[in-house]
């Protein structure tokens, strides 16, 4: 890797300092990946142990899911926009696009709540099964991380109106940017294997 | 890469595009479909592993030129992904080996916790 400063290309490598954060970033999303396989291994040996509490496919609705599914997935498109918004020098474009990611996402936590609520009404717990234990933790870390996420992007808001556009703003967009999609490709995997297996076993 | 100076995200919208297919595709393959449960699930799987590239590939920016290639730690990524692969397919293994199909399992499981059940009622 050069150490020297770049003159051009994006903000965000521009010093080697941006580079390696960077770099780190995607170390702590490689160890995210292995958490997160820890919770899917969990759920996937206790499947079916649902002792006397309903089954998931009893109480999955593909509708809430599906809405849940598109709102994280545009919102991972628009925080991809926002990072193009920021490469083309437009403080004005990537706040918009990073707040329209945010009310997603927080559109994503909401159903989300929504959909806890719901199950709790129909009688299950955190403390109804082995299953749902497991149901709860995966899909709750995962929530926990977005979040995370936007208040995290919120503060950065915060920053970005009052510094505009630097080397260590676009870094931090950039890096926002990398966690937000990798919570979408959490996301695919817990829509795939918890509810669509979970409505079709 | 033009897609990232240009005025239009050309490769985002791609990526936004067939993700959202995929996510129909996997949605109606398992609902829609009547393909036996095993390949229902490999399947959707597979999509699943699609999706998350187009992901890492068009909207995470893993390759770049701009970074001299510089900011991506594949070696980190792949030990993750080869650690992830065999956590579940371990657990997977380890948990479901020596108790026969997992189909007859579930039956077996639920069979053992009604008499688990209802020997504790006997006994008091």
């Amino acid at each position: 890797m050069s150490a020297h400063e770049l003159k051009s290309g994006p903000l965000e490598y521009r010093s080697s300092q941006g580079r390696m954060n960077i770099l780190g970033f995607w170390i702590f999303l490689a160890a995210e990946i292995v958490l997160f396989s820890t919770l899917f291994a969990t759920y996937a040996v206790l499947f079916g142990r649902t002792a006397n509490a309903p089954t998931p496919g009893e109480l999955f609705e593909p509708s809430t899911v599906l809405v849940m599914t598109f709102l994280l997935l545009i919102s991972s498109f628009t925080c991809g926009i926002a990072v193009h918004e920021m490469r083309r020098g437009s403080v004005k474009g990537l706040i918009t696009w990073l707040i329209i990611t945010l009310v997603l996402g927080l559109g994503f936590l909401g159903f989300e709540i929504y959909e806890f609520i719901h199950y709790t009404h129909e009688g299950v717990t955190l403390q109804s099964s082995a299953y749902w234990s497991s149901f709860f933790i995966l899909t709750g870390t995962h929530g926990l991380h977005v979040t995370l996420g936007i208040g995290w992007a919120i503060l950065l808001l915060i920053q970005l109106a009052k510094r505009g556009l630097t080397p260590v703003t676009s870094r931090k967009v950039f890096i926002i940017s990398l966690y937000w999609h990798f919570l979408d490709v959490i996301w695919i995997f817990i829509f795939t294997s918890v509810y669509l297996i979970g409505m079709v076993v | 890469m033009a897609g990232h100076t240009g005025r239009f995200p050309v490769k985002h919208v791609i990526g936004f595009i067939l993700s959202i297919a995929l996510t129909l595709l996997a949605l109606w393959a398992a609902l829609g479909s009547d393909l036996p449960t095993v390949w229902i699930i490999v399947s959707i799987m597979a999509l699943a592993i699609i999706q998350a590239g187009i992901q890492l590939f068009m909207f995470m920016h893993m390759i770049e030129s701009e970074s001299h290639n510089g900011h991506v730690p594949w070696n980190m990524i792949f030990h993750g992904l080869v650690l992830a692969a065999i956590v579940v397919a371990g657990s997977l293994f380890t948990m479901y080996s020596g108790h026969g199909s997992g189909g007859d399992h579930d039956g077996d499981m639920k069979h053992e916790q009604q008499q688990e059940q209802h020997e504790g009622h006997t006994e008091h």
